[in-house]
């Protein structure tokens, strides 16, 4: 095996360099994604399940073992059933709604460190672009509301617009703390600033409250229940995808659980040490495998939030729509105004886990 | 090479975007092809290694002020006819604006650039952070203007929510803080109940 790789490599350097260079960011865009969009299917299966046994019943155990090939029956539901275009409807906006509203939820792993060494662009202002992108995805649920001619559409679309809003700025604050403590807008960065004694010297322990808040506001972000009023079926229906059908829905479906698993990694980046290890500072364990900082870490992070996704939506009952405006303006930005100004303090007098590094 | 190609490329697209907000008839279609003006845009700062600004722009602009644009543009219901009654009354000053904007362009283009020709800056060394250098002379050279361009906003902000805070007497409101204290012991009674069986 390895004979036959080297023998490849003077084919390889025959390769002009620009190519060379697009085919290996191919190649890393297509192991983050993989291993994604799986995750996004398994993670609609979870769902099923684990809301079902929280409500006491069993969810989809029929199709394959316990039920293990349910999201691809799904998909293959989808794709095969009509796609129904609205008559007077916006034709162009409408097919192209779940597209704005998948692409940035996708485009936002580029700069998502995976461990280390491995991430697909490693730039200067990662988290400036996390905030960009995120804030994108609002327009694929505005424009499907407005495209599709229809009023409950239109409702949610509106609702949705206001309260992502209104948790951006809580959102971009919360991330401002997490740039004072880490004194940098690179992902990676921001992630080796917290390692040291595991899971203490974390940034969720100094930032506490902004921790909250940043998933607290992600959860609304991404318009999950309890914060799911731009569907709210029991109000308008679906909300702004009313109108879709077959692999236009499926789009929306895959964008908001997407967008859930990319909540998840930025929790765990930026408040959870992201690929570091939680007994780093443990003695006894200090040179094996448990210390050591990998991929895995932030996998099993990232399916612990996940899960506490699916906890919020089987446990809490929906937000009124007031509610969520007085949560957002009145609570969330008090909060992460107070705890920066703590934090300046803080930087200021050296007491706190971020005075060494400044 | 390819930079100069990007940059012709996503400068056609700019200029057919702009075009396009000042043409469309649906104010909805104008608003989305300012968002695409804005994204091209911030494109061509990046192609001059503005990243900050480039990303800012798409964060402020595109993400915020224009979900607001498109959120009121969206619900208004705008009568063409009605807006084109004084088109033809108004388009003098409308010429001469629109005279007096080109000359300002032209004078920054032709005549003050006179004998200079346009150069491609050459690109930083590796590890320039474009952000890190604007932050830098924001909060040192500059910091008070910095600030009181701060408190112009905050000033803009206050006395936005001052004009539509509206009390009109007789109105029944609810009180959300008594709402949100309530204890769940009034309202939730837990049951325990044997869970399922596979």
């Amino acid at each position: 095996m390895i004979d036959m790789l080297t023998q490849l490599e003077p084919l390889w350097l025959m390769v002009p360099e620009l190519i060379r260079d697009v085919l290996v960011i191919v190649l890393k865009i297509v192991v983050v994604m993989v291993p994604l969009i799986l995750g996004v299917a398994y993670f609609t299966y979870a769902e099923r399940r684990i809301i079902g046994f929280i409500q006491n019943r069993l969810g989809p155990n029929r199709v394959g073992f316990h039920g293990l090939l349910q999201p691809f029956a799904d998909l293959f539901k989808m794709l095969f059933k009509e796609v129904v275009v609205p008559s007077s409807s916006n034709r162009f906006l409408f097919v192209i709604a779940p597209l704005i509203s998948l692409i940035p939820a996708l485009a936002v792993w580029a700069v998502v460190p995976l461990n280390d060494e491995f991430v697909i662009a490693d730039i200067d202002a990662g988290l400036l672009y996390v905030l960009a992108l995120t804030s994108l995805g609002v327009y694929g649920v505005i424009l499907a509301g407005w495209a599709s001619n229809s009023k409950y559409a239109f409702l949610g679309a509106m609702r949705s617009a206001a309260q992502i809003v209104a948790y951006e700025i809580a959102m971009g604050f919360a991330l401002v703390g997490v740039l004072m403590a880490s004194g940098s807008l690179n992902l990676g960065q921001i992630v080796l600033a917290q390692s040291g004694t595991g899971i203490f010297s974390w940034f969720w322990l100094p930032l506490f409250p902004l921790m909250i808040v940043y998933f607290i506001a992600g959860v609304a972000e991404t318009n999950r229940a309890p914060f799911d009023v731009a569907e709210g079926e029991s109000e308008i229906v679906a909300g702004f995808h009313v109108e879709y059908s077959g692999i236009g829905f499926g789009l929306f479906f895959l964008a908001e659980y997407a967008n859930m698993i990319l909540i998840t990694a930025l929790t765990s980046v930026f408040f959870f040490g992201g690929w570091l290890s939680p007994f780093a500072g443990v003695p006894g364990l200090a040179d094996t495998w448990i210390a050591a900082p990998s991929v895995g870490w932030l996998g099993l992070k990232m399916a612990f939030f996940s899960f506490c996704f699916l906890w919020f939506r089987a446990t809490f009952p929906r937000y009124r729509y007031d509610q969520i405006m007085r949560l957002g303006w009145k609570v969330f930005i008090p909060v992460t105004i107070v705890w920066i100004a703590v934090e300046g303090v803080m930087a200021a007098l050296g007491i706190g886990p971020w005075s060494a590094a400044a | 090479m390819i930079p100069t190609i990007l940059f012709y490329a996503f400068a056609a697209v700019l200029l057919v975007a702009a075009i396009g907000v000042i043409t469309s008839r649906n104010p909805v279609y104008s608003a989305l092809y300012l968002v695409f003006a804005f994204v091209q845009s911030a494109v061509l700062w990046l192609l001059i290694e503005a990243e900050f600004l480039a990303i800012t722009l798409v964060l402020v602009y595109v993400g915020a002020v224009m979900v607001l644009f498109l959120f009121v543009v969206m619900m208004l219901d705008i009568n063409v006819e009605q807006l084109r009654q004084g088109f033809t009354k108004y388009l003098p000053l409308g010429v001469v604006v629109a005279l007096v904007v080109v000359i300002e362009i032209a004078n920054v283009v032709w005549f003050r650039s006179e004998g200079r020709a346009f150069v491609t800056p050459d690109p930083y060394p590796a590890g320039y952070s474009n952000t890190k250098e604007l932050g830098s002379v924001l909060y040192t050279d500059h910091v008070y203007a910095f600030e009181i361009a701060a408190v112009l906003l905050l000033l803009a902000i206050v006395a936005a929510i001052t004009l539509t805070m509206r009390r009109r007497p007789g109105l029944k409101q609810q009180d959300i803080a008594k709402q949100v204290a309530v204890s769940a012991k009034d309202r939730v009674r837990i049951v325990k109940v044997e869970s399922a069986k596979e």
